[in-house]
C-alpha cells in the first residue's frame, strides 16, 4: 500500500475512533522508541564500562566492577620504559602524517578546484577507490617490501610516508569541495593588486577554508594515532612502536595480559583524541561535508 | 571552477598537485602494481627463495583459488560483511538516526556521544575492551548475563567478531544517515503521515526514495573498510582454528607470519580485484540512480 491509498482508506474513518487510534499508536510508538534507544545506549555502553573502572582500580580483573580505588597504576605504568616514549612516537607520527597531508592536499585541491585538467574527476575517484583498498591488508605485503628496499623500515618517516599516501586522496578530494564552494572574487582582486599565487593561497584561501582543514588534521591525526597494521610491519624496534602498537606487548612474562598496565594505558591513550573530537565538534560542529554527499 | 582566479597556469598547477600525486603514487599505486608481481614469484621471507625468488607464474593464484583455507577464509569474509556491515551496521545506524531524528537535549547527545566513542577510540583500546567483555571466567558479559564459564570467543568467534564490528563502525553510518535524513523535508513526512501512511511506508515511499545516494555511498565506504578490517586479528588473531578467519588475517598469517611473501600478495592481489568489483558495482548503482533522476 502506497501513501496515496493510505490517505484513502484513512479519510473513509470516523473521525474519534480514528483520533482514540492515533493517539494509542503514538504512545506505542514512543515506548518502543524509548525502549530502543535503551537498548542502544546499553549495548554501546557495555564494552566501555571496564575503561572506566579498571585503571582506577587497586587489583584489575577483566570483569568491570567498582574499583578499589587507586592512582597506583598510572604509576606502575609510567615505570614501563617504552610507555612514555611510545606516547611519544604517537604525538610524532600522527603530528608528521596530519602536517603532511594538510599541506600536500591542500596545494593539490587549490590547483584542481582552480585549474581545469583534464580527466580530473574521474582521477579522484580511482584514486579514491584505491585508497580504501589498498590502504588496507591487501597491500601489507608489498608495502612491507617497498619499506626494506628504501630503508624505511624502523624509521618514523616510512610510518608517516606509508600512512600519508593512503589518506591523501580522501583529504583532497573532501579538500576540493571545501575550495569549490569559496567564491573566486576575493582572489580575482587580490590578483590585481599583484599577489603571487601562492601568497593568494596562504592570505585568502587558506583562512576561508579553515574549518575543512581542521577536519581534515583531525581525521588524520584520529587514523594515524589509532593504526596498528602499518607500524605494526613497518617498525620492528619497540623504541619507535607507538602507543597502539606497545598496548599489544603489554603482558607479564608467563604470557597473560598485564591488565593493570593494559586499562591504564588504554585509558590514557584514548584520552587525546576524544578530547579532539570534543574540541572540533565544540569549535566547528562535527558533521559531514561536501565530499561524501553527493 | 574552470576559471583560473588566482591567476595560477597550467604550470604551476602541476607544480601544486605533483607532490601530493608522488607520495600517492610511491605508497599508493606502487604497491598495488607490486602487488601484481609478486603474486607470481615463489617470494619468501626467509631461506632460498628470500633472496632470489623465481616467477612462477599463476602457480600462487591456482593454489589460493584450490586451497581449502582461502576459500573458507572468504566465505568468513563474506559473512563478515554482510553480517556486521551491510545489515548490522547500516540496519543499526539507521534506526538510531531515525529515532534521534528531530530530537534534541540529553538523550540524543548520550547516544550518539556512546556510539561515537565507540568508533574514535584507538583499535587497540576496542580489542581490549571487547576481550575483556567476552572472556570465559570473569567477562563482563557473563557476569551480566548470569552465564559464567560462557567461552564466546572460543565457541562463537565469527558472531563474537560481527557484533563487535557492529558495535565498532556503527557511528560512521549513523551519522551520514543523520545527516542525509535532514534533507528529507519534514512537510513531505508530516504529508504522509496525517495521510495515515505507517512508519513502513513513509520509509519506503518518502525517506528510501531521497536518501538512496547516500545509502549506496555508505554501503560501498563501509563494505570496503569492513573488508579490509585488521581489528579483529587483535581479538581473535583468525581463531580458534581457523574459524574466524577472515582474509586480512589470511593474509598476515600467510605472508607475515608464514613468511610465503609471494603467495600472499597473490592473495593481496585477489582481494584487490574482489574490492574493485564490490566499488563497480556500487558506482553502477549510483550512476543507475542519476540516470533516472536525470
Amino acid at each position: 500500500m502506497t501513501v496515496e491509498e493510505g490517505r484513502k482508506t484513512t479519510s473513509g474513518v470516523a473521525r474519534p475512533a480514528g483520533a482514540g487510534a492515533a493517539r494509542a499508536r503514538h504512545a506505542v510508538a514512543s515506548i518502543g522508541r524509548a525502549t530502543f534507544l535503551a537498548a542502544v545506549a546499553g549495548f554501546f555502553a557495555l564494552p566501555l564500562l571496564w575503561l572506566a573502572t579498571a585503571p582506577f582500580d587497586a587489583h584489575p580483573t577483566i570483569t568491570a566492577s567498582v574499583p578499589e580505588f587507586t592512582l597506583g597504576n598510572f604509576r606502575a605504568l609510567l615505570d614501563n620504559p617504552y610507555v612514555l616514549s611510545s606516547l611519544g612516537n604517537s604525538v610524532l607520527q600522527a603530528a608528521g602524517s596530519a602536517v603532511l597531508v594538510v599541506v600536500l592536499a591542500a596545494l593539490a585541491a587549490y590547483a584542481l578546484s582552480r585549474v581545469r585538467i583534464p580527466g580530473r574527476d574521474a582521477l579522484l575517484y580511482v584514486l579514491l577507490l584505491l585508497s580504501s583498498v589498498v590502504t588496507g591488508t591487501a597491500a601489507m605485503v608489498p608495502i612491507f617490501e617497498l619499506a626494506t628496499r628504501l630503508n624505511l623500515v624502523d624509521t618514523h618517516l616510512g610510518v608517516v610516508l606509508t600512512l600519508s599516501g593512503g589518506l591523501l586522496p580522501a583529504a583532497i578530494f573532501i579538500l576540493k569541495d571545501f575550495m569549490d564552494a569559496t567564491p573566486t572574487s576575493y582572489e580575482e582582486s587580490a590578483r590585481v593588486f599583484g599577489a603571487s599565487p601562492l601568497q593568494i593561497l596562504w592570505h585568502i584561501v587558506v583562512p576561508v577554508v579553515r574549518p575543512g582543514l581542521a577536519t581534515i588534521a583531525v581525521w588524520a591525526v584520529a587514523s594515524v594515532w589509532g593504526s596498528f597494521l602499518t607500524p605494526f610491519i613497518l617498525l620492528r624496534d619497540p623504541e619507535k612502536s607507538p602507543g597502539a602498537v606497545i598496548l599489544y606487548t603489554l603482558y607479564t612474562e608467563g604470557g597473560s595480559p598485564r591488565l593493570d598496565l593494559i586499562s591504564t594505558f588504554s585509558l590514557l591513550y584514548s584520552l587525546p583524541v576524544v578530547l579532539m573530537y570534543v574540541f572540533v565538534s565544540r569549535k566547528y560542529g562535527f558533521r559531514f561535508h561536501g565530499g561524501i554527499k553527493r | 571552477m574552470s576559471t583560473d582566479a588566482a591567476g595560477l597556469g597550467r604550470g604551476r598547477a602541476v607544480g601544486f598537485v605533483l607532490p601530493a600525486v608522488v607520495l600517492i603514487g610511491v605508497f599508493l599505486i606502487f604497491p598495488a602494481l607490486w602487488t601484481i608481481y609478486l603474486g607470481l614469484t615463489d617470494f619468501r621471507l626467509t631461506g632460498l627463495a628470500a633472496a632470489d625468488p623465481r616467477l612462477v607464474g599463476v602457480d600462487n593464484y591456482a593454489e589460493a583459488l584450490g586451497d581449502e583455507r582461502f576459500g573458507t577464509s572468504l566465505w568468513l569474509t563474506v559473512q563478515f560483511v554482510i553480517g556486521s556491515a551491510i545489515i548490522g551496521q547500516a540496519g543499526l545506524g539507521f534506526s538510531i538516526a531515525w529515532a534521534l531524528r528531530n530530537r534534541t537535549g540529553p538523550v540524543k547527545r548520550v547516544v550518539e556521544g556512546l556510539v561515537l566513542l565507540a568508533w574514535i577510540l584507538p583499535s587497540s583500546v576496542v580489542a581490549f575492551l571487547w576481550i575483556a567483555l567476552l572472556d570465559r571466567d570473569q567477562g563482563t558479559l557473563n557476569a551480566v548475563l548470569h552465564t559464567p564459564g560462557f567461552a564466546w570467543l572460543l565457541d562463537h568467534p565469527m558472531p563474537s567478531i560481527i557484533v563487535f564490528n557492529v558495535w565498532r563502525g556503527t557511528a560512521f553510518s549513523m551519522m551520514l544517515y543523520g545527516a542525509a535524513l535532514e534533507n528529507v523535508p519534514p512537510s513531505h513526512l508530516e504529508t504522509a503521515r496525517l495521510a495515515g501512511a505507517s512508519t513502513a511506508q513513509q520509509l519506503r515511499d518518502v525517506v528510501f526514495p531521497r536518501i538512496r545516494g547516500h545509502m549506496l555511498t555508505n554501503l560501498l565506504l563501509i563494505s570496503l573498510w569492513t573488508f579490509n578490517d585488521f581489528t579483529s586479528f587483535q581479538i581473535t588473531a583468525g581463531g580458534p582454528e581457523g574459524r574466524s578467519e577472515i582474509l586480512p588475517v589470511y593474509i598476515y598469517n600467510v605472508a607475515i607470519s608464514g613468511g610465503r611473501l609471494g603467495f600472499g600478495a597473490a592473495v593481496s592481489f585477489l582481494v584487490l580485484i574482489i574490492n574493485l568489483v564490490l566499488a563497480l558495482v556500487y558506482l553502477r548503482l549510483l550512476r543507475g540512480r542519476r540516470g533516472v533522476a536525470a
